[in-house]
């Protein structure tokens, strides 16, 4: 295959290393502009007092900017927010979307249907989602959820002020997140539960598994990929919060459901604090690393294992 | 004891049962959406708090015409249809390409850069916001189409999906074209394409969903209504007074149909294609 004789001017392999660089080519410029120069200059600016519109000349001042998101009190109830938030999502969404795959790998009739259902909201712009929910979670009796809930208690619950509550908020926009979340990663799920032989549950059968022991020594232990992975999506998604937030509640009330991101972009585009919201998006991608890595232990070790 | 391979009949029953009741609540949001989008005004309101509001007392098609008459909905429409549009299509074309080259060409330099494209994909959009919406304010592109399509073209996600279909395309059916001497562009139009359908497909539909819905770069980027895309004309269309309800969820039902009609025909190729990324990435 490497003898080919040359032919025309070019050798072979001379003209396969030119198409290379030729198909690579407008990929290879995209990720340099749009990625690796944003990322290197967000490092690089997070060093700096850089303000849009600013008169005041740009210096560098060290790792000021990091300093001062330590003693930052919005800086500081955003992560927490976002540790909240991944902490509460993953388990909720994965045990949801792993309940709903379960049901759906059952052979029911008409299968594809609620798949599809489930499947819908995945589809829904987050914007159109934050601003709909916002009638569901309307305060007194003209919203949904309030109606519902008083419905099924027999008015035992009381209506709720699920976006102005400092103890309600993050949680009603945990439970809409997770509602469009979901179907994500029910149908990854459910394509891994269908990749399971079904020679292991039918030996697991004639050694009298019960169905939870299946569940638990057969389809855990082979679902521990995809489970891994779509939970370490969803907690890199929980970091990524922006959209409800920012239409929903603005980060209130008293900073109850402000989000990394909020800060990042309020700093940057509101106040043009460009240094201090680099410095943000830093620690937010250090966060979303080290998770990655541990995501990535968990499933080197499963390899080893097996 | 039950069969081997069937399951057990109380099973499906409950089965049944806990998910159709599952199914109608999750739906119920949408369905809210929809069957207010029908109603006056005043009664979304006066009965989203009750058994009504999935049921339409007067249905109309006044909300929708609303929508027109308030807001410049159909230019919304067809920026996000332009933007969504250029990045989807300019993007198979130039991942694809990529992806060829890392999966089946020689040249100096692939390996080190393909490791880098895959670094790459660990990077979300969010840690690269600000400094991209500096750079973008620095070129003066604030405000256009450019600043939303062209630094979303080029995806290591996509790269990577691309490449691990090509590597799985045996070598043969390429080396009999480059025998008839076809050039490297001939044999990836002709051979490689139209053998990798599904590929495109998957990363046609997933880069679709995230841009139709993308919300906070256009936020940032976007001053006037010219180039605003629908999320964010949805939101401001929320905060535009008189708060009309039944206006809001006629934009939504609008904003969304083209999705949904989308998700509807190609339904299995939208799960498989969601399942597939996640899967692999």
């Amino acid at each position: 295959m490497n003898a080919r004789p040359p032919r025309g001017p070019m050798g072979l392999r001379q003209r396969e290393a030119w198409a290379g660089w030729l198909f690579a080519a407008p990929a290879l410029l995209g990720l340099a502009l749009f990625m690796a120069v944003p990322f290197v200059l967000a490092v690089g600016l997070s060093f700096t007092n850089l303000r849009l519109g600013s008169p005041l000349p740009t210096r560098f001042v060290g790792v000021e900017n990091y300093a001062r998101l330590l003693e930052d009190d919005a800086f500081r109830r955003a992560l927490l927010n976002n540790a909240i938030f991944a902490l509460a999502v993953v388990p909720l969404q994965t045990a949801l979307a792993l309940a709903l795959a379960l049901m759906l790998n059952l052979d029911l009739r008409g299968r594809a249907v609620y798949r599809a259902l489930f499947f819908m909201p995945v589809v829904f712009p987050m914007a159109l989602i934050a601003v709909v929910w916002q009638l569901i979670y309307a305060e007194g009796d003209s919203g949904l959820l309030n109606g519902f809930l008083g419905a099924i208690s027999f008015g035992y619950i009381e209506p709720q002020a699920w976006l102005r509550d400092p103890r309600l908020a993050l949680p009603a926009i945990i439970v809409l997140s997770i509602w469009q979340g979901v179907g994500f990663q029910m149908v990854v799920l459910l394509a891994g539960l269908q990749a399971i032989p079904r020679m292991l549950y039918e030996s697991a059968a004639l050694d009298g598994a019960s169905a939870w022991q299946r569940l638990r020594f057969v389809t855990l232990p082979q679902l521990r990929n995809p489970l891994v992975f779509t939970a370490l999506i969803t907690t890199i998604l929980a970091f990524r919060v922006f959209d409800q937030v920012q239409i929903m509640t603005r980060g209130g009330p008293n900073r109850a459901t402000t989000t990394v991101m909020y800060e990042a972009i309020q700093a940057a585009y509101s106040r043009q604090q460009v240094g201090y919201a680099a410095a943000m998006t830093v620690v937010f991608f250090v966060c979303v690393l080290i998770i990655a890595l541990v995501q990535r232990r968990l499933v080197c070790e499963e390899r080893e294992v097996a | 004891m039950s069969g081997i391979t069937t399951t057990p009949r109380w099973t499906r029953v409950l089965g049944y049962t806990v998910i159709t009741a599952v199914a109608a609540l999750y739906v119920s949001p949408i369905a809210f959406m929809v069957v207010g989008s029908l109603k006056p005004n005043a009664a979304v309101l006066a009965e989203a708090g009750s058994w009504r509001a999935f049921f339409p007392s007067e249905v109309s098609l006044n909300n929708y015409t609303a929508v027109f008459e308030r807001v410049e909905f159909l230019r919304f429409l067809l920026n996000s249809i332009i933007i969504t549009g250029s990045i989807v299509a300019a993007g198979l074309v130039v991942n694809s390409m990529a992806a060829y080259a890392f999966a089946r060409l020689r040249w100096p330099g692939r390996t080190v850069l393909f490791t880098a494209v895959l670094a790459l994909m660990i990077l979300p959009f969010e840690a690269i916001a600000v400094p991209l919406f500096y750079q973008i304010t620095l070129l003066g592109w604030r405000d256009t189409y450019v600043a939303q399509i062209l630094p979303f073209i080029a995806n290591p996600l996509s790269i990577y999906l691309f490449y691990a279909f090509f590597i799985g395309i045996p070598r043969e059916l390429e080396e009999a074209a480059r025998v008839d001497g076809a050039s490297t562009a001939r044999s990836f139009a002709q051979i490689i394409v139209p053998n990798c359908k599904p590929v495109f497909a998957t990363v046609a539909i997933v880069s679709f969903l995230f841009y139709w819905g993308f919300y906070l770069w256009p936020l940032m980027v976007t001053v006037g209504p010219e180039v605003r895309p629908l999320p964010v004309a949805i939101a401001q269309f929320q905060t535009l007074p008189p708060l009309r309800w039944g206006d809001i969820m006629a934009f939504g039902v609008m904003m969304v149909a083209p999705v949904l009609a989308l998700f509807l025909i190609f339904q299995r190729a939208f799960i498989q294609g969601v399942a597939a990324t996640g899967l692999k990435g």
